[in-house]
């Protein structure tokens, strides 16, 4: 077992260095900072003096060293654009991305599971087929397009929901909240529900394959011939053993959730993560781009460890080669 | 801390609104948040102009973009023609208390022309400054330097004592990695005093009681939110949740004009927009360059339907340009504004002439996040020159990723807009694009052409301290850039704000810069 986590540790910094060494050469194809960051007037010298000090001058290898070393000591150094330390930005902005990601995931729950069941139970009927066909469409819609749908009609239309930014936050310790104050939580509703579109229909589809594939086995067809009520047979029996996969998935979609939060917190001007790094990216902004991409792949890499090694844990059979070998 | 005293003024705000309804808050709702507080940060603009709000300068603009005294009453320049010396306003008080003096004007001009500052372009001709007495300062500059008022209305005054106390004298140098006192905190003379700041979320200045000028405004609270998505800013105006924006999506305009609580601000941008050629040897397919020929520019001039354009592309709100400046600029006169002509036939024939191969292949170098409608008007440009048989090849893609091509000459014609900022004045376009590659000059010249007469005229411009002689040099080189058709202006592009009935009036300025010092808001709201 030791020798397994120390292989799947070494995996994981394994791919973080990978992952920092194609953002790097990513950037390079980004475009020139310098010509963001200087106004009109500056000389042709000025420029490159300004190159010359950020140390986009160096060689490859020297930059990328230097990046990992800094790194692995959580130094990303300052924005280019907000002059501010890019650990601190995007310490800022983590709070309103994970209060998003944890709402969208909710929602996703509390929607996805019981339609889910539903389009298992009642197979063919009308209001399953609803359900399957709106599934169809939040798969298919674009979530930008739902967030400024759901604007259009309740911002302009109905005036309900404030149609962007995250109302008034309040601070508990470092972590800014907006989940304690009306506006904040008003202002999460239209946003977390143009992230979980797409999170409800997975959901759902999933709840409904494992539920079809449940309700065929043997200790349901005793449970009903017991005479255990349908309702209790269905929702409680039958769905408590699909649930596991759907908490698995969940798990693993929480990263996705943070990536793909951009789009959302773009649409609906969210202080988040995604919006830093969209900016970032206008402005080629490089320290924040490169600390954005790390951190959100080190979200994905812990979370697939952790999966992994529970996985490992629960089920020896999926310990490495070399333990089965000498077991 | 930082962080928690911000909450702490949100809050407040928020207690407010609930029961402060007599006040005037203007909410803003930009394209983008400011860099960060310190107006020497980083060379945007648009930056500059918010913080304009609470930094001044020793000049500054009036309603008609004419140049007045602010924190300077009066100034002259002294007998050995390079020193100029300003007498200070009497009685100016810094947001936290601290009087204005010579000090502070010395202390500031020192940090935006520090070697690490981005912004030191600024100051061109800058060597140094002295303190006389306590409201007396003597600019000392490299030479006859005539633009030094224009240079100063976007030099922001800082307290001196107020940097020294917070380590902020020199500007944040991002080289070195360390972050300043100045990036979150802000201390003026302006009329607004910076209350709270959430980046990406919030901004929030509150009026200056104050302020040693008469308010012009009632404001008593702006409220800077950027909203980055066009779409959702205009819904943020519909339904009221912002009072102001500056950037009023040109495709949405007939839409906001029908709501019944917006009112569209229209006019025309300052900002020409031109095409530039490359005047290398070869082209970057490797081919001889025809572009050096001026018939070959004038066949490409000639090719280009501006009423199209015009009508199609721009939908009638853009006016079409013959001069490289826009008509207030000083230096344009009304000849340098007189349009080519459109003419494929003559195209054809100058391009047969020239013995251009049919079919030439050349890139055309766009951006996708520049001009308005950017895209749309490179595309109709290229068909247009498609049809008298060339083939350029068109490559649009994002500033930061066009930047690089455009100055080190990889690429071959390229647009270029260029609203004379900061100076407005034509020796702005005439020094940094037109004239030949020379430290200061010729920065933005691309194309890398050389025409010395034209370096001699703009020279002598820029050592004439006379007003109407200078004028007239600059006008003769804009009208030699005409002759030889350096660059081809097609037009002054719209600009568009929109403001919802709450606001009684907001002057719109043709350099797109709001300046809210001049704006009211109506009782009722």
């Amino acid at each position: 077992m030791i020798a397994f986590l120390i292989k799947r540790t070494a995996n994981a910094a394994f791919v973080m260095l990978a992952v920092a060494l194609l953002a790097f050469v990513i950037f390079r194809f980004f475009g020139d900072p310098v010509e963001m960051m200087v106004n009109e007037q500056a000389t042709l010298q000025d420029r490159i003096e300004l190159r010359e000090r950020l140390g986009l001058n160096d060689g490859f290898v020297t930059q990328y060293t230097r990046f990992v070393t800094n790194a692995v000591q959580g130094d990303f150094g300052i924005s280019y654009r907000n002059q501010q330390d890019v650990m601190v930005l995007i310490k800022e902005r983590f709070p309103a991305t994970f209060e998003l990601v944890l709402v969208a995931t909710v929602i996703s729950l509390v929607v996805g599971i019981p339609a889910g069941v539903i389009t298992a139970v009642y197979r063919d009927s009308g209001l399953a087929n609803t359900l399957q066909l709106g599934s169809i469409i939040g798969v298919s819609l674009p979530s930008f397009v739902v967030g400024i749908l759901l604007i259009l009609a309740f911002s302009v239309s109905l005036g309900w929901l404030p149609a962007f930014g995250r109302g008034e936050t309040v601070d508990i310790g470092w972590w800014s909240t907006g989940l304690l104050t009306p506006s904040g939580r008003a202002a999460l509703v239209l946003p977390a529900i143009s992230l979980s579109t797409f999170q409800v229909t997975l959901v759902m589809r999933l709840v409904r394959a494992e539920m079809l594939e449940t309700l065929r086995a043997d200790y349901i067809k005793f449970a009903r011939a017991r005479g255990v009520p349908t309702r209790r047979v269905q929702w409680r029996h039958a769905l408590r053993n699909c649930l596991m996969p759907v908490i698995t998935l969940t798990g693993m979609q929480i990263g996705n959730l943070i990536a793909f939060a951009l789009v959302t917190e773009t649409v609906f001007q969210w202080p988040g993560m995604g919006m830093l790094f969209i900016q970032a990216v206008t402005f080629v902004d490089l320290p924040v781009m490169a600390a954005y991409l790390l951190i959100v792949s080190l979200i994905f890499v812990v979370l697939n460890t952790l999966v992994d090694i529970t996985y490992a844990w629960v089920d020896p059979r999926l310990r490495d080669d070399s333990a089965r070998g000498n077991g | 801390m930082k962080l928690r005293h911000l909450m702490l003024a949100s809050a407040a705000v928020a207690a407010l609104a609930g029961t402060a309804q007599a006040e005037n808050v203007l909410k803003w709702g930009a394209n983008r948040d400011i860099g960060s507080l310190d107006p020497y940060s980083f060379g945007d603009s648009f930056t500059i102009n918010v913080l304009n709000h609470v930094y001044e300068g020793l000049v500054r603009y009036n309603k008609d973009l004419k140049i007045e005294p602010a924190l300077a009453e009066s100034w002259e320049i002294l007998d050995d023609q390079i020193t100029w010396r300003f007498k200070l306003r009497e009685g100016v008080t810094f947001h936290n208390g601290n009087p204005f003096t010579a000090q502070d004007v010395v202390a500031s001009l020192t940090r935006v022309s520090d070697e690490t500052s981005p912004l030191k372009g600024n100051l061109p001709a800058y060597v140094s400054s002295k303190v006389v007495d306590d409201l007396t300062v003597d600019i000392t500059l490299n030479g006859t330097y005539p633009l030094l008022l224009n240079d100063l209305t976007n030099i922001h005054i800082f307290d001196e004592e107020w940097m020294t106390e917070h380590d902020a004298l020199m500007p944040t140098d991002v080289g070195a990695g360390t972050e300043g006192y100045a990036t979150y905190n802000a201390n003026g003379t302006g009329p607004f005093i910076v209350e709270s700041r959430q980046p990406d979320a919030k901004t929030v200045f509150v009026a200056n009681p104050d302020w040693w000028d008469e308010p012009q405004h009632n404001l008593d609270r702006i409220e800077l939110t950027p909203v980055g998505s066009a779409a959702t800013r205009v819904a943020a105006l519909l339904s009221g949740e912002i009072s102001f924006t500056n950037d009023a999506p040109v495709q949405d305009l007939p839409r906001l004009a029908a709501a019944p609580n917006v009112e569209v601000l229209e006019g025309v941008d300052l900002r020409t927009v031109m095409i530039g050629f490359p005047f290398r040897d070869t082209l970057t397919t490797g081919e001889p360059n025809p572009f050096v020929k001026k018939s070959v520019r004038e066949a490409l001039y000639k090719a280009i339907d501006l009423d199209l354009i015009h009508q199609k592309v721009m939908r009638g709100k853009s006016r079409n340009a013959g001069a490289t400046v826009a008509p207030p600029i000083p230096g344009y006169t009304e000849a340098l504004d007189e349009l080519p002509g459109y003419d494929p036939e003559a195209s054809k024939a100058l391009l047969a002439e020239a013995g251009v191969p049919e079919g030439l292949e050349f890139e055309f170098n766009c951006l996708s996040d520049g001009l308005v409608n950017e895209e749309q008007f490179c595309q109709a440009i290229a068909s247009m020159w498609s049809r008298i048989g060339l083939s350029p090849k068109l490559d649009v893609a994002p500033r930061a990723v066009q930047s690089p091509k455009r100055t080190n000459g990889k690429t071959d014609v390229y647009t270029l807009g260029w609203a004379t900022l900061p100076l407005l004045d034509s020796y702005s376009p005439l020094l940094q694009i037109f004239h030949s590659k020379d430290g200061n000059a010729g920065v933005f010249n691309w194309g890398g052409w050389s025409y010395p007469e034209l370096d001699a005229l703009i020279d002598a411009a820029g050592s004439e301290l006379d007003l109407d002689a200078r004028l007239a040099l600059q006008t003769e080189a804009l009208q030699m850039v005409k002759d030889e058709m350096i660059m081809i202006p097609l037009h002054q592009q719209p600009m568009a704000w929109a403001v919802t009935e709450e606001v009684a009036e907001m002057p719109l300025f043709p350099d797109a810069k709001p300046r809210l010092w001049f704006a009211k808001m109506g009782s009722g709201s």
